[in-house]
This record gives C-alpha cells, structure tokens and sequence, in this order.
C-alpha cells in the first residue's frame, strides 16, 4: 500500500493504495465515486472513461501511481452546481441511453470530441467514438445527441468544459 | 394449443422452478398511513397461466400494490425490473392515467423480494402486456375507492363526482380533495375484484405520450447506482477461482501465495474456490496467485457443432416430437409442386454481453440473507439462494437496482450464490462482480441452431408446402405466417456442448432468419419480387401493413444506384408483434460488406410510449445486425476462446447503418411488448439484400465474421 494525493474532480483527495491498483477500482472502491463504471477491465469498451489532464483515458488501463499528479475528472465533476454541460443535456434531450451503464463513458468521450472539434464531421465522431460500447443500440441517438450539443455550444460560445 | 404456438417467454429452463407460499406481510405498517389497494380474483390469471407456465403455482394475490399516502404520493409496487426496456417510466404512465394523477407524483418500487408482490420475471416482453393491464385495473380501482370515500363524506352519490390531477371534485357544489386527504391519514386497505372500468387508448392524455425516461438525470451525471455501485459497511470484495474448463474437477490448489498477501482470505466451500480481500485489485490477484490444477474432460468445439446437434437428440429413440402438422401432407404436397426447394440454415453461439457483467453484493444477518443483484427474476434468484443455503425464502431477500441490462441473459442467481457463499465464509458483506471473461464464459449463451426447411410452391407465386426442423436453437417464433395448406414445423430439442438460456427474442431470430431466407429464395426460384410473393401468400393483415409500411417507406422497387448494392425484405410476428424490416447493403469487390441502411416497420397494437417504444426498437435492430453478421462465441475443449470485446465483435458506431423506424399505432388493439421482436428481421433483411446485390447466398449466422462475406 502507498499514499497518494489525488486531484480529482478539483479536489485533492488523500488514498491509500496498491500502486499498481488500476485507477477505476480506486475511484470506484476507495472515494465512493461509482459513476466511472467498469465494462472490461481491458480498454475495450469505454465505459470506465475519465479526464486525465483533460485528455481522455481509460480509468482501467491507467495505475493509481500513473495517475497521482494528474487531474482527473469523471463524470460526477461535469455538471456544476446542478447544472448539466450541454452533452449531458442532449443525452437527456435525446434520451440517448437505455440501461443507461455505457452513458457516463459515453459522455466523457462525446465531450472531449466536441472540445476537438467544435463541429464533428460523421466521420470524426465515429473516429472518437468508436472505443464505446454501448450494447443497447441507441448509438443513433449518441450521434444526434452529440450533434444536438455542438450546436448549443456553438450558439452559446461557451464549451463548459473544464480541465 | 400446442407449445409452437404458446410462444414461449423464456428459454424453458430445465431446472424445477421452486415457489415458496409466503406470509402476507403488513405493508400498511410500512407504508405509513394512506390507501393501499390490492386487486384479487384477477381474470389476469388467466393469461399469466398461459402456456408452458400453466404448471406452476401461482401465488394468491398476484401483481402489484399501489398506495396513496396522506400526501398524495403514489407508490406502486410491482415485482418487475428495469433493466433499459424503459419499463419503470411506461408503467408509470398507464397508472398515472387511470389514476388521475400527474406522472411526477408516482413512485415505482420494483423487483425488491421485501416490498414488492411476487413476480415470474422480467421476460417475454410481458410487462406491458401483463403488468400493464394489473397496474391499469389496480389505479382505476383505486380512484374508484377513492371517488366512493369522497361521495360518502360528501353525502352524495359517486357518479356526480369526477377524478383529475389528483383530486375527487364535485362539480355541483365545487367542493374538492386531493387523494391524500381523503385518507386523513388513516390507514384504509381495500381488496378489489372484477374488471373496473379503464381508460380507452383513443383517450389516453399521459400514457401514450413521449414522457421521457423518469431518471433520465441520474444516468447522465453518474448519479444512478447499479448493482455494480452498491456498498455495505464493512464490505469485502470476492474473486472466484475458475476452472480451467467447463465441466472441469478440482484436483489439486496451491492457495499458500494467495494467503500470504494482505488481508486475504481463500475460501473452499464444497465446489467453490475463492478468495475475499478489502480491495477488488487485491482480490483479482490474490485469486491470479492460486495455482489450481483441473481436470478437464475432452469437449466438441464448434468446428463439430452443427454435425453433432442432428446426430444427438435429447431423448434419443422416444418420441416426444411437439410437430405440428403433417409429414404426409407435405411430402404429397411436395411432390406434385412445381417449384421445390431443401437449404440448411446455422447459427452460432453468440453472447449477450450486457455491458454490466453480473454483480451482487452478499451480507448475512444471522440468518437472514440479503443480496443486491442484477436479474430479471429478482424471486427466481431469491428461491435459488433459499435452495442453496436451505433456508427458508422468507429469510431472503433480493433488491435489484436498475441494472445494466440482460437481453434474456440474466434469469439467473449463479453470481449471487457465490456472493453470499463468499460472505457466509468471510463474515462480513462480499461483493461480486464478474470480470467480462467470466461473463463471456460462465453465463450461459444463445442456443445454436440448425435448421432445414423444404417448400414447394407454383409458378404463379402460390405457396403449397412447407416444412422447418429446427435442431436446438427453440421453437419461439417458428410457426410460418404464410398462408400454406401442407407444413410441418418442428422443434427437435437436441443435445448440446455449452450452457445454453434464453436471449432476447430466443430463437425468434434463428427461425425467421431460416424461414425469411427461404421465402427469398423461393420467390426467386419462381420469378417473384420477393415482396410481392410475401404478400401473395399473407392473409395476416397486421403483418401486411408493417410489410407495406416498411417497404414504402424504404422505397422498395426503386432500381439499385450501382454493383455491388442489395436490396432485401423480411419480416414475422411474435409475442403480439409485429416487424417488417428492409435493408440496403453494399458489397465491394473484395468481398467486405457495408450495411448502408435498415428501415423498419414496428406495430404492438397501442403505443403506451411512442419515445422508449422507438428506442427499444432501433436498438433491438442494431443489436440483430451483431449475430446477423460477426457475433459468434468459438468453443474447443471446454474454453471459450474468444471471451473479451477484442476478439468477441459487438456492434460499434462505425457498424451503424441509418436506421429509420416506423411506429404503426394501433389504439384499437391491446399493447403488446416491445423489447424482443424488433431484432427478428435484421439477419434474413441483410441475407436478402446480399443476395440481391452479389447473387451470393448466406445461410449461416454469422455472414460476415470480420466484415468479409464468407464466400
């Protein structure tokens, strides 16, 4: 076990740790922050998806160690005050979820596509998204709703997005 | 009626399935004070009776509870889960309608063992047809009890009063209640019968309509806690150590490494090998750490697989063919028909893969055993686990949360019995969480299936005879919709090599894949547009308008814009619905296959939620188009050998065709369930449309592992 200092969702928080404990079980089972889902364990579904340093990472694939001086963000740090970004918005305008378990993952790459390219291509959303499962189906309504969120962040000039 | 027909809801699972009588427990004690209603005598019994599950008990009162507490808040109680089908929010609305009450004043408890009525399961597409129907009866008695107590206190007869938004009002003297005042608090219990009066679906002003999915907030900021994210005080976490193969014997563990690493407990239970650790990544260690010896017995591979299923039959030498028609009038029939046709169709194993693996979190208490899981038979796992400790159901109880999905691949508690095996040894509360290896390998998968069909038809289109045997894979959805005067359909239940259950739509999919395939092939040999042939032989005008519908709306007939690009149509109906799906794919001429676009016509008489109802079918089409073209588990010797996402190929964005879906709305008719047919016309739609575009036929699911056309 080792101590590290995570900065997590702007907050610096103290965890004990197997080094080599991959990132997604410490912010699953040690800061209670269940919405970074596993679906894997092997980087090849994207549900664990996080912000490292505002890039995004499979939570799975990367070491508590490797991750300590990083920040990180997951889905809980999205929204501010209650205020949904508008990605989770057009999730929810587009009701684009069925179980719902992919939708965190799904967002966090959604997100940092958008942050790249303002306005996607078909082509550039299928390129940073297709590391997501989501085994329901509704990718259809993903698109759109990542469409539906380029155009509000067009119109109100703003990303709400943070590092 | 015979089981063809009784369009089965489960795969029949071979086990008895156990019921435990329960003592009625006082929910008024724990629902405060209020109303709570209880339907009794319900003619519901009857279609819950229906088919193979007329042979079990079941329970006195049936379905569901609502309570109305002095607030006004309604709660209802039903033993059903949400598990993505958007069920919790379609079933909310059905109440708030006959309730008179605004949608956001209910409450729905679902598929906890402790507060929920008992409950078969979440399959079949069966809740909207029969929990609906309860829930419907249930609200409109209940405004009716209410309307009573109003009427009572007012000295007035209830017929002058009316409901609405919650409130018993009458018109005549403007005096008005909400519901929960009309309790005072106290706690009333009524017990009501018969079949009140319901809302006609042309009247409908909340069910019907497009109320997005009640929780929809909590998905989208990480809020929502699957079975996966539950924490108990104190918890532990538990890692099973596997044999080497299916079928495999313990011979001999090496645990000494594993016992040595902190704070690790292993665990030998009988045939359960495992290990307990205060963390998931300890745990998956310290299990790595065992060095476990098995014995493995030699096991077919699916290299054999559709050789050894004809050869094997369940009750070798005995007669228990459930064949419905005639051998003798199909080999007459045959013989005179102008057009003859015998093909083989196969499909493979293939996964469900729901993105949440099994999980459960296991804590004792004494004896009483609670466990959070997700299962769509959150009472058929509570009886599994009674059964596996010996201890009575009363002492068990089962919460699921709304999981991440099952498509039919949850009915059962395997995942939970460790769970708790592991916290009866440790002491303390155990969760489980399979890894994605597990669940490709442990879980149990879509039966494969051969099937063989002989037809015969006239060159003027007309179909005379009809034969399918389908070996394995199920009789759901194999009886032909097609008008045809000489058949015999069959299902010839076989031995198999792997643990095989129900799927999403069972083996609906493999039966109109063979049967729709075969129709294309059949109007081709007779010189018919595949549509018009379909249609030449169809008197189910239900099946025809979809038919109709879809291919307007996908411009069938028009030419084809250039080589390579194919056109196809199929369609059925099972568990009362109806789907006709058309597809345009595109072939290169390297042989790699593009599915450019689906459109599909879906009709399940009313439409409860126009939004969840387009959702679950669109998503049963590209889920199809998974084991319609790459979707296959390959099995040698026990092991599956392709139990990741990196070698097992799920659909991705960049499989995604344009996807249209045409809701046919019929308020005159029941609603039937939604969740399962919409996948059974993707597979012969893009075997069709391979067809037309290469004059190649792909007879065995899947068509294209690795995108390539396996030609």
């Amino acid at each position: 076990m080792a101590r590290f200092l995570l900065d997590v969702n702007g907050a610096k928080l103290p965890v004990e740790a197997p080094g080599d404990e991959p990132l997604l079980w410490v912010l699953r089972n040690r800061l209670d922050l269940m919405g970074t889902k596993y679906g894997c364990g092997e980087g090849q579904c994207g549900a664990c998806t996080v912000f490292l340093d505002g890039q995004p990472a499979r939570s799975c694939q990367v070491t508590v160690a490797a991750a300590a001086g990083s920040k990180i963000i997951t889905i809980e740090g999205l929204d501010q005050n209650g205020v949904l970004t508008p990605v989770q918005q057009a999730f929810v305008d587009e009701g684009a979820f069925q179980c719902g378990y992919c939708t965190s993952g799904m967002i966090l790459s959604a997100t940092a596509l958008l942050r790249e390219h303002p306005r996607p291509t078909q082509q550039q959303i299928i390129d940073a998204m297709d590391g997501n499962v989501c085994r329901c189906g509704t990718y259809p309504r993903i698109v759109a709703a990542i469409r539906r969120a380029s155009q509000r962040m067009a119109t109100e000039g703003s990303s709400h997005v943070q590092d | 009626m015979s089981r063809i027909s009784s369009e089965p809801a489960q795969y029949p699972i071979r086990e008895r399935l156990h019921w435990f009588e329960l003592p009625r427990r006082d929910f008024l004690k724990l629902c405060g004070g209020g109303l709570l209603v209880c339907l009794s005598g319900s003619p519901l019994r009857a279609q819950e009776a229906g088919g193979h599950f007329g042979e079990h008990e079941l329970p006195k009162e049936i379905g569901a509870w609502i309570h109305i507490g002095p607030d006004g808040a309604v709660t209802v109680f039903t033993g059903k889960v949400e598990v993505g089908q958007n069920i919790r929010t379609s079933l909310a609305q059905l109440v708030a309608e006959e309730l008179r009450v605004g949608f956001n004043t209910i409450t729905m408890v679902m598929g906890d063992t402790d507060l929920t009525p008992w409950d078969m399961g979440t399959f079949g597409s069966r809740s909207t047809p029969t929990m609906g129907p309860i829930l419907r009866n249930m609200a409109s008695a209940a405004r009716q009890v209410l309307t009573e107590t109003a009427a009572q206190r007012w000295n007035t007869d209830p017929s002058r009063l009316s409901a609405g938004d919650g409130r018993i009002t009458n018109p005549a003297t403007g005096e008005s209640l909400g519901y929960g005042e009309i309790t005072r608090g106290e706690k009333l219990t009524r017990t009501v019968s018969g079949d009140p009066p319901l809302t006609p679906a042309a009247e409908w002003k909340v069910a019907g309509t497009a109320v997005p999915k009640v929780n929809g907030r909590a998905f989208v900021t990480g809020k929502h806690r699957f079975p996966s994210d539950i924490s108990r005080p104190g918890m532990l976490f538990g890692k099973i150590v596997r044999p080497a193969g299916f079928h495999g014997t313990l011979v001999s563990a090496d645990t000494s490494q594993a016992e040595k690493m902190p704070g690790v407990q292993v665990v030998r239970d009988a045939d359960l090998l495992g290990v307990v650790a205060p963390g998931s990544w300890t745990a998956e260690q310290a299990a790595g750490a065992v060095h476990a010896h098995w014995n493995v017995p030699p096991q077919i591979s699916n290299a054999e697989l559709f050789s050894y299923l004809p050869a094997h039959p369940e009750n070798a030498g005995r007669d228990d063919s459930d064949a419905q028609g005639s051998l003798a009038a199909v080999e007459k029939t045959l013989a005179g028909s102008e057009v003859k046709l015998q093909q083989q169709y196969t499909i493979a194993y293939i996964a469900h893969a729901p993105l949440e693996p099994r999980a459960a979190v296991a804590e004792w208490n004494g004896n009483q055993l609670t466990v959070w899981t997700g299962t769509q038979r959150p009472f058929g796992v509570r009886d599994e686990l009674a059964e596996a400790f010996r201890i009575p159901a009363t002492q068990v109880r089962v919460i699921m949360p709304d999981m991440g999905s099952g498509y039919g691949g949850k009915h059962t508690g395997e995942c939970a019995i460790e769970a708790a095996r592991l916290a009866k040894a440790a002491g303390k509360p155990v969760k489980l969480i399979w890894t994605r290896e597990e669940e490709f390998t442990w879980a149990y998968f879509r039966p494969a299936g051969l099937i063989r069909i002989r037809s015969g038809a006239e060159r003027d289109g007309k179909l005379t005879a009809w034969e399918h045997l389908n070996y394995n894979s199920g009789p759901s959805g194999i009886d032909i919709p097609y008008d045809v005067s000489a058949k015999l359909v069959e299902f010839r239940p076989t031995q198999y090599p792997l643990r095989q259950g129900s799927y999403r739509g069972l083996a609906a999919t493999a039966n109109h894949f063979a049967r729709e395939s075969h129709i294309d092939e059949l109007a081709h040999a007779v010189g018919m547009d595949p549509l018009q042939f379909r249609l030449r032989n169809l008197s189910n005008d239900r099946l025809r308008v979809v038919f109709q519908t879809a291919a307007e709306r996908f411009g069938w007939g028009k030419s084809k814009p250039a080589a390579g690009v194919g056109y196809g149509i199929a369609g059925g109906t099972e568990k009362g619905g109806y789907v006709a799906t058309c597809a345009e794919v595109e072939v290169d001429p390297a042989g790699k296959i593009r599915l450019r676009r689906i459109v599909q016509a879906w009709e399940c008489g009313a439409i409860v939620n126009p939004d969840g109802l387009r959702n679950q079918v669109m998503g049963a089409a590209i889920q199809g188009l998974g084991g319609a073209l790459f979707e296959s588990i390959q099995f040698k010797d026990g092991r599956i050998l392709n139990p990741h996402f990196a070698e097992y190929r799920v659909p991705r964005f960049s499989d995604m065709p344009e996807v249209e879906v045409i809701l046919v709305n019929r308020k005159d008719l029941p609603s039937a369930g939604a969740g399962e047919t919409g996948i059974v016309g993707v597979a012969p739609a893009i075997s069709n449309a391979i067809y037309s575009a290469t004059a190649k036929r792909l007879r065995d699911m899947p068509m294209a592992p690795g995108a390539m056309l396996g030609v």
